[in-house]
């Protein structure tokens, strides 16, 4: 994997989330009250709403547009709705973000 | 600096000191917990070396974690002393304290100590410890700014003396322990942190709000979410230390306890591998084969330690390895059992969960007991505990076990002596209620009034509003009084069915508003403990309902939370079906001028909007603003002198206006006047739902008054204020309030009404529904008849006015890059 740094986990405010522009589309990243950081697609299967927008509430976010649920580690739709957005490879190193590059269509670093 | 050789350091020239084999030098730098530690395994092990110790503290190893125990005069120094001269003596330890080492030629295998002397070594250990980390901040350097580290910081604090003053930065462990412990001996302190929470690498977020109330309990003031900027002196000696905010902490002494660093210097400068500790192998050498390094100053496998566990683990390797037997460092999973200032604390593992982890939460308000485990796959991965950790071993040998709970996973939470107990008792929060605790609000009936009529025979709602009066007024307190009936009555009593706010509690909306006021509840993980709320922080549906509960209950204390918002009133716009934004300047009363108009034309223009509506309630609509593009658009509006229009708030969105008795033949009034005073006054603040107001110059009601939640209608006489209208999903025509002579009397009535809706409604109705709710008579023996309380219900609107009557967008243009993306890689990708 390719590890690119982001930005600081504290550049996302505390059940927030912030846009990230890749190749592969907009992907929301988003921090929790207990400051874990998740990468996801930013776009609500349903109808496309921004997910950054969402309130962020346990491990969860929920869509600004029509209250959609996604649960941030699988990506998958919580409750009656049935749809998935994509998530992305993310760690935490000393308060740094860092994404898999490869998977958000970044080609390797020079 | 030189020491004379004292009798203990001639003793170990004795023969009966010696064996006769040849004796190797074992020279080690620190005389820490674990160079302590070290020693009696060599001892144990009956080896024979001959060490030199040196120490930069002017004494011999002590129990550093008790400190705490002499700073708050429960020890003395004398008692946490684990080796002491004596032992030092038996074994023939060459002790050099207060010296430093120097420099180390690791070629010649000789250290220099700092008074010049070489000495010789076969084997060296680094056992230097770590350094506290001081904050560069600004007058850092002044006299009375200390760390707490050794026994001389600790003697420091001692000497505070009844009614001085001190500040603690940092919430963490030794922190908090720095602050209780001065606080004990009557010092007046404030802890300032820079996280959201106390402790937060030990505890989360529910755990470290108890921990606070605790320490508030003591009289220590605790300010969390709090950055220092400057450390003032006068004559060269701290005074205060100011924050980032403004705040000035005047403080006779300044304890920076914020963590430690490992201390490595001398191991770079003996050329050994270091990174951010000392690096060693599983063996604890490093990258020398006679030097080994161990304790607070080494880094394994890429960690460092602070726990004395994992050093006293260190130690014995380490021990073993000087012997030449085979041994190896294992880091281990290790659980933290503190007792902060008298609370218990306990956490293990990863507690901040992760990949497809979820929680089992436990809450009991009546004895401010937390207990939080974290699942994945059917294990325990991680426990937080607070209050009552007598589980935790139990939990911590589970989770090392990695035992698989699904079978027992109902009752897992109760502790082994639970298995197969009964469920959580919801109705704990009530029964945890004082007999002074007022429950009906409207009818000052407390909890101990109704709990005797209950037991007095009064066992139904019907017959407890007869005998008490509690809920026979805006009945709002019904859940409450039913609750008490079951809690007093048990399984006699059948309740019926409250509809809950949400998933993560079983309290309804009208439940959860009198709690807050009733236990005065001020800050979210307040309302999740005392309320016992199912999940670590609610959900989208709880949250900003209880933030809206907590900042119009404490309009100073509680501070908004933006991250409990709906997006339109995060971002001070209205997000579109496309993810773009729409933006309202507020035009006051709906009248604009050829600047405004000129303004919004430009900014029209310059940020490409596609669309530009005029709206219903008297103003215009830009549509289609990209999210980014949105803190420049306000800032271009504010120089017009245009503030944020709130057409996304729950709050007072307008007051529309008819032209009246400026221009109008029909107008009786200066409607338009009324209106923009009105608007003046309601701007900013927070209601249950939206809030729209009209003035009618007359009773031909051009502004349609007859449909707002508040409508004035002006006529000879003066004003007909009637409020509850709706033209949305339901079509309703207000009700008449009362009628008013003078425009004052408006609009003080207006206000009072709002602020009556403000402080009883439901989140998300509409004033319309709860007027249904209370009854219109309820309303009007509040804000027309009483007099005493529509002054009240004004001063109170006021108050909550005098930190939310301001501009988002003025606020919000200065935060420009939080509206932009974190990152953008398609760049990075095109070079």
């Amino acid at each position: 994997m390719s590890w690119i740094d982001i930005g600081h986990i504290d550049d996302i405010p505390l059940r927030g989330a912030r846009v990230l522009k890749t190749p592969a589309g907009c992907v929301a990243v988003f921090r929790t009250a207990e400051n874990e950081a998740f990468a996801a697609s930013d776009r609500c299967p349903h109808k496309g709403g921004p997910l950054s927008e969402g309130i962020v509430h346990g491990q969860s976010v929920t869509c600004p547009l029509h209250n959609w649920v996604f649960d941030l580690n699988t990506g998958a739709a919580q409750g009656a709705d049935e749809g998935q957005i994509a998530t992305y490879p993310l760690r935490l190193e000393a308060g740094r973000i860092l994404i898999d590059g490869a998977s958000v269509g970044q080609r390797s670093a020079a | 600096m030189a020491q004379n050789p004292n009798p203990r350091q001639l003793m170990q020239s004795l023969p009966w000191q010696r064996s006769e084999k040849m004796t190797k030098k074992l020279i080690i730098i620190g005389a820490g917990m674990a160079a302590g530690r070290m020693l009696e395994h060599l001892y144990d092990a009956g080896k024979d070396w001959d060490v030199t110790l040196f120490n930069g503290e002017p004494r011999g190893t002590y129990n550093r974690i008790m400190l705490s125990p002499v700073l708050s005069g429960d020890k003395t120094y004398a008692e946490i002393e684990t080796h002491d001269a004596d032992w030092y003596a038996e074994n023939g330890v060459t002790c050099r304290f207060g010296e430093h080492v120097v420099a180390v030629d690791r070629a010649a295998q000789t250290v220099t100590a700092d008074n010049g002397d070489v000495l010789g070594y076969d084997k060296l250990v680094f056992a230097t410890g770590s350094n506290p980390f001081i904050i560069p901040l600004p007058g850092h350097d002044l006299e009375g700014v200390i760390a707490y580290r050794d026994l001389e910081d600790t003697e420091r604090m001692m000497s505070l003396t009844e009614g001085q003053k001190a500040v603690v930065i940092g919430g963490g462990l030794l922190g908090l322990e720095a602050a209780a412990g001065m606080a004990a001996r009557g010092v007046d302190v404030t802890v300032v942190h820079i996280m959201g929470h106390l402790m937060e690498r030990q505890l989360d977020e529910a755990a470290g709000y108890l921990l606070r109330k605790a320490l508030v309990d003591k009289g220590i003031t605790v300010k969390c979410a709090a950055n220092s900027k400057e450390i003032t002196g006068e004559n060269g000696h701290v005074k205060a230390l100011m924050l980032d905010d403004g705040t000035e902490l005047p403080c006779d002494l300044l304890v920076m306890a914020v963590g430690i660093r490992p201390s490595t210097q001398l191991g770079k400068d003996t050329g050994l591998a270091v990174g951010r500790g000392i690096h060693v192998d599983d063996q604890m050498l490093t990258s020398d084969e006679n030097i080994l390094a161990i304790g607070e100053c080494v880094e394994h496998d890429g960690a460092v330690f602070g726990l004395v566990a994992p050093l006293f683990d260190q130690a014995k390797v380490a021990a073993a390895t000087l012997d030449g037997t085979a041994a190896q460092f294992v880091q281990k999973e290790i659980s933290t059992k503190l007792k902060v200032t008298g609370c218990d604390l306990f956490s293990a593992g990863d507690f901040e969960g992760g990949e497809g982890t979820e929680d089992i939460i436990f809450r009991d308000p009546a004895r401010g007991v937390y207990k939080r485990l974290v699942i994945r796959d059917d294990k325990i991965i991680g426990v937080v505990m607070y209050g009552d950790t007598a589980d935790g071993s139990w939990f911590f040998g589970l989770m090392k076990d990695g035992t698989d709970i699904a079978e027992m996973r109902d009752t897992l939470i109760f502790g082994p002596a639970y298995q197969g107990g009964s469920a959580v008792d919801p109705l704990s929060a009530v029964a945890a209620l004082p007999d002074d605790a007022e429950i009906c609000g409207c009818n000052g009936v407390c909890k101990g009034t109704i709990v005797e009529a209950i037991q007095g025979g009064a066992q139904d709602l019907p017959s407890l509003k007869a005998s008490t009066k509690a809920s026979a007024s805006c009945g709002t307190c019904t859940g409450l009084v039913e609750q008490l009936l079951e809690v007093t009555l048990g399984d006699e009593y059948a309740a019926p069915e409250a509809q809950t706010v949400c998933g993560c509690t079983d309290l309804s909306h009208e439940d959860l508003r009198l709690l807050i006021k009733s236990k005065e509840l001020k800050s979210q993980p307040a309302v999740w403990q005392e309320l016992g709320w199912n999940t670590p922080n609610g959900c989208h549906t709880c949250r900003p309902a209880v933030n809206f509960y907590l900042l119009a209950d404490w309009p100073v204390e509680y501070q908004d939370d933006p991250q409990s918002r709906f997006v339109n009133e995060r971002k001070h716009a209205n997000i579109q079906k496309d993810g773009t934004f729409s933006v309202v300047p507020r035009m006051w009363g709906g009248i604009t001028n050829a600047t405004e108009l000129r303004a919004i034309a430009d900014a029209a223009d310059k940020y490409n909007v596609p669309t530009v509506k005029v709206t219903g309630g008297q103003r215009i609509d830009l549509l289609g603003v990209k999210g980014e593009d949105l803190p420049y658009i306000w800032n271009d509006l504010n120089k017009a002198g245009m503030v944020s229009g709130h057409a996304y708030s729950k709050g007072l969105r307008t007051v529309k206006t008819c032209v009246g008795s400026d221009h109008c033949r029909f107008g009786t009034q200066d409607s338009t006047g009324l209106g923009i005073k009105l608007e003046r006054a309601l701007w900013g603040s927070w209601t249950p739902h939206k809030v729209k107001l009209a003035v009618s110059g007359c009773p031909r009601n051009c502004a349609e008054a007859t449909c707002k939640d508040v409508g004035v209608i002006c006529v000879d006489s003066g004003y007909q204020v009637s409020v509850g209208g709706a033209a949305g999903m339901d079509l309703k025509e207000t009700e008449h309030l009362a009628a008013v002579a003078t425009e004052e009397e408006a609009l003080e009535l207006s206000i009072a009404f709002i602020q009556l809706y403000r402080e009883h409604a439901k989140y998300l109705d509409r004033a319309y529904k709860w007027v249904a709710k209370v009854g219109l008579d309820w309303v009007k023996e509040r804000v027309v008849d009483d007099l005493e309380n529509r002054r009240a219900l004004v001063e109170r609107f006021e108050l909550s006015q005098s930190i939310y009557r301001k501009d988002p967008w003025a606020e919000e243009a200065e935060n420009a890059a939080k509206y932009a993306p974190i990152a953008d890689l398609t760049l990075e990708a095109a070079e």
